[in-house]
C-alpha cells in the first residue's frame, strides 16, 4: 500500500522540481545561462586563470599592445589587462548576485504581502513601492556611497539591493492580486490553511517565473550600477572590477590614445553578461507569455503557405488540413 | 474596447454619422478624469515628501561633516568661522532633530537650499539654475527622440512579426545592455579623437558665453550631438522591445480581427487600433524609467564634461559639498516627478478607461 504511494509522491516531487525550471528549458535561456556560468567559473577560479597578479607592476612593459606575453596588453604601469579583467569578474559577480538576492527577498515580501492583503495596508505598501520606483536611484546611490570612506563590496551590494527592489515588488503584487481570487486559493483558504502555507505552498510556485525574471533584471541593474559607480570613482579604485579598469583607462587617456586593448575588453564583458542576462529573461518572458514566441512562428508558418498574416482577407483553400489555432 | 459603452456619454449623437468606432464616438466629449488625476496628485505629494525627508536625513545619519572636509582643504579658517559655517549650513547640533527638520522645510519653502562650499559660498539655487537648462535640454530631447523612434519601430516590428525585422530586437538589446558611459567613451574615441567630426565634450566652444545667435546655437548643436545620440542609442532597445511585445499581445485581440473584417486598411488597423492600445503600457513604463534614464545621463555628463546637474552632482560628491548634493538630488527628483506627471496626464487623456472612472 505504501509502495505505490511513495512512487506517486516521488514522481510528483520530481515533476514539481522540473516544473520549477521549465522556464529555463528553451534555447535562449540555456544560451544565457551558459554565458553566465562561464563568468561565474572565471570568478571562482580567477587565481588559477589569471596569468599575472592584477596589480603586478612592470615598468619595462608600459602601454603595450596585445602580445604573446600579455594577451590583452598592459596598462600605464605595466599591469596585465587580462589578469585585471579576470580578477574584476569577481567583484561584478559577487555584487550582482548579492544585490539581486537582497532586492528579490524584499520584492517578494513587499509584493506578495501587498498583493494578498487588501485595504489601506495594501495601498500603503504599494505607495512605498511606487516611491522607490520614482525616486532616481543612481543619484541616491552616489550620495549614499560617497558617505562611506571606503565602502566594502557588501555595503555597495546592500545599497544597490535596497534601492532596486521596487520593480519586482510591483510586478509580483499585480500577479498576486490576480492569483488571490482564483479557485485553488479560495479552496485552500476554505480548508483552513494558515496564511504562511497559502503563500509558501500555493502562491510562490505560481510566482516562480516572475520572481526569476525580476531576479535576473536586478542582477543586470546591479552590475550596471556597480560598474558605473566604479567608473565615476565613488567606489575606491583598489577593489578591482570592470568599472575600475575603465576608470583607470579613462584617467590615463586610453580613449584618446587609441589603447583599445585597455578599454574594449571590460566594456565588452559588461555587454556580454548583460546579453546573457537578457537572453535568460527573453526565455522566461516567452514561457510566461507564449504569444511572444508563437506569434513569429505562426507568421512564418503562414508565409510558407503563401499567406500574409496581416491580410484582412482569408484565402479560402480547398485542401486545408490544419486550422490555425488562436 | 470598453469605450464603446455609450450609456456613459449622455450627449446625443447619431451613431451612423459619427461611426461606431471608439475613436470617433468619444471624441465628441473629452472628459477630464478628475478622480484619476486627484489620486495621482496625492501620490506625487507623498513621493515629494519622502524625497525631501530622505534628503534631510541622509547627511545627518552619516558620519563625516561638510565643514570638517572644507576645513581640511582651507587651513586658514578660525574655529569661530567654522562654527559660523556650521550655523549657516544648518548643521549646528544643539537643536533637536525635529527642530532641524522644521527649519529645513521652512527654508525649502522659501526656495533656500543653502550655500555651496564648492562654488565660493554662492547660493545652491543659483548654481543649479545655471546647470539645469543644459541637462533638461539634453535629456529631454534625447529621451523624447528615443521614445518616439523606439515606439514606432517597435510597432512596425510587432506588426511584421516573423519577418526579417525581428533581427532588430537582439541588436537593440545588445546596445541597451552596454553601460551608457562606455558607449559615450567609445563615441568620443571614434568620432572626436580619430575622425575629428565632433568636439571632445563641453556644451559649447572655449571662449564663448551663452547668447542668442545662430553661431552659438550651432555650437550647442555641434557639441550636444554626440551625447544626445549616445543616450538615444543606449535607451532605444527598451522602447522597441516593450512596444513589440505589447503589439504581439494586442494583435491577437478580437477587436483587431473585427477591424480587419470591417475592411479597414492595414494602415488604420496598425496605427489606429493596435498601436494605439499597445502604446498605453509604453507611456506607463516611460514614467517609471525616466528616473533610470536620468541616472544614466548623469554619468554621460561626466564623460562629455557637459555642464549639467549630473556633473554638478559628481563634483559635489567628490568635494563632499553636502548642500549642493542635496540640492541637486532634490532638483533631479523634482524633474523626474514633473516628467511623471506629464506622462500621467498623457495617459489619462489617451486611455478611455481612466475617463470612465472619472465620469
Amino acid at each position: 500500500m505504501t509502495a505505490p504511494l511513495n512512487i506517486i509522491t516521488r514522481s510528483t516531487a520530481r515533476s514539481r522540481f522540473g516544473a520549477a525550471f521549465a522556464m529555463f528549458r528553451n534555447r535562449k535561456s540555456i544560451t544565457g545561462l551558459s554565458i553566465l556560468g562561464f563568468f561565474v567559473l572565471v570568478a571562482i577560479f580567477a587565481d588559477v586563470l589569471a596569468p599575472y597578479s592584477p596589480t603586478k607592476v612592470d615598468p619595462t612593459a608600459r602601454f603595450q599592445a596585445p602580445s604573446f606575453e600579455h594577451w590583452l596588453g598592459t596598462t600605464h604601469i605595466g599591469e596585465d589587462v587580462l589578469s585585471q579583467v579576470i580578477h574584476g569578474t569577481r567583484g561584478v559577480i559577487v555584487v550582482g548576485f548579492l544585490a539581486a538576492i537582497i532586492a528579490t527577498l524584499i520584492a517578494i515580501i513587499v509584493g506578495v504581502i501587498s498583493g494578498y492583503l487588501s485595504g489601506w495596508r495594501s495601498e500603503a505598501l504599494s505607495a512605498l513601492t511606487n516611491v522607490f520606483l520614482v525616486i532616481p536611484g543612481l543619484p541616491l546611490i552616489i550620495i549614499v556611497a560617497s558617505m562611506f570612506d571606503n565602502p566594502p563590496l557588501f555595503v555597495i551590494a546592500a545599497v544597490l539591493g535596497l534601492i532596486g527592489w521596487a520593480w519586482g515588488a510591483r510586478v509580483l503584487r499585480a500577479q498576486t492580486m490576480s492569483l488571490r481570487n482564483r479557485d485553488f486559493i479560495q479552496a485552500a483558504r476554505a480548508n483552513g490553511e494558515p496564511l504562511r502555507r497559502i503563500i509558501a505552498v500555493e502562491m510562490l510556485p505560481n510566482l516562480m517565473a516572475l520572481i526569476a525574471a525580476s531576479f535576473v533584471g536586478t542582477v543586470t541593474a546591479a552590475i550596471l550600477g556597480l560598474t558605473t559607480l566604479s567608473y565615476i570613482g565613488v567606489i575606491p579604485v583598489t577593489t578591482y572590477n570592470w568599472g575600475t579598469i575603465l576608470n583607470w583607462a579613462s584617467a590615463q587617456g586610453a580613449f584618446r590614445q587609441n589603447q583599445w586593448w585597455w578599454y574594449l575588453p571590460p566594456g565588452l564583458c559588461i555587454a556580454a553578461i548583460g546579453v546573457a542576462l537578457s537572453l535568460i529573461n527573453f526565455g522566461i518572458d516567452e514561457y510566461v507569455n507564449p504569444r511572444l514566441r508563437s506569434a513569429g512562428e505562426r507568421a512564418r508558418a503562414m508565409k510558407k503557405k503563401g499567406l500574409n498574416i496581416n491580410d484582412a482577407v482569408t484565402a479560402v483553400r480547398t485542401n486545408t488540413t490544419t486550422k490555425e489555432t488562436r | 474596447m470598453n469605450a464603446i459603452q455609450t450609456p456613459l456619454h449622455t450627449e446625443d449623437y447619431d451613431a451612423l454619422e459619427v461611426g461606431t468606432t471608439a475613436t470617433t464616438a468619444s471624441k465628441g466629449s473629452v472628459r477630464v478624469p478628475w478622480r484619476f488625476l486627484g489620486g495621482r496628485a496625492l501620490f506625487y505629494a507623498f513621493t515629494l515628501w519622502a524625497a525631501v525627508t530622505i534628503n534631510f536625513l541622509l547627511p545627518r545619519l552619516m558620519k563625516g561633516d561638510a565643514v570638517s572636509a572644507y576645513l581640511a582643504r582651507n587651513r586658514n579658517i578660525s574655529p569661530e568661522a567654522a562654527d559660523g559655517l556650521r550655523a549657516l549650513l544648518g548643521l549646528d547640533t544643539d537643536k533637536s532633530l525635529f527642530q532641524q527638520y522644521i527649519d529645513y522645510w521652512s527654508l525649502l519653502v522659501r526656495g533656500d537650499l543653502g550655500v555651496s562650499l564648492l562654488h565660493g559660498l554662492r547660493p545652491v539655487t543659483e548654481v543649479i539654475s545655471q546647470a539645469l537648462p543644459w541637462t533638461i535640454g539634453l535629456v529631454g530631447f534625447a529621451t523624447i527622440v528615443s521614445f518616439a523612434i523606439g515606439t514606432i519601430a517597435g510597432a512596425i516590428v510587432g506588426w511584421r512579426r516573423g519577418s526579417r525585422l525581428d533581427a532588430i530586437i537582439p541588436i537593440t538589446t545588445f546596445l541597451s545592455t552596454i553601460p551608457y558611459f562606455w558607449l559615450g567613451l567609445l563615441a568620443i574615441a571614434l568620432f572626436s579623437v580619430n575622425l575629428r567630426w565632433f568636439p571632445i565634450g563641453k556644451a559649447y566652444g572655449v571662449g564663448w558665453s551663452p547668447e542668442l545667435s545662430f553661431e552659438f546655437i550651432g555650437q550647442v548643436i555641434h557639441h550636444g550631438f554626440l551625447p544626445a545620440m549616445t543616450i538615444v542609442i543606449a535607451s532605444l532597445g527598451g522602447w522597441v522591445l516593450g512596444m513589440r511585445n505589447m503589439m504581439l499581445t494586442v494583435l491577437d485581440e478580437d477587436y483587431i480581427t473585427v477591424a480587419q473584417a470591417k475592411g479597414m486598411t492595414n494602415r488604420r488597423v496598425l496605427w489606429g487600433y493596435a498601436a494605439r492600445n499597445a502604446v498605453l503600457p509604453q507611456i506607463q513604463s516611460f514614467a517609471l524609467s525616466i528616473g533610470f534614464i536620468v541616472g544614466g545621463t548623469i554619468v554621460m555628463e561626466m564623460v562629455f564634461s557637459y555642464p549639467g546637474v549630473g556633473k554638478l552632482l559628481l563634483d559635489a560628491t567628490n568635494a563632499k559639498d553636502y548642500a549642493l548634493m542635496q540640492g541637486v538630488f532634490l532638483v533631479i527628483t523634482l524633474s523626474v516627478l514633473v516628467a511623471n506627471i506629464l506622462a500621467d496626464v498623457a495617459y489619462a487623456f489617451l486611455d478611455p478607461r481612466t475617463r470612465q472612472t472619472g465620469a
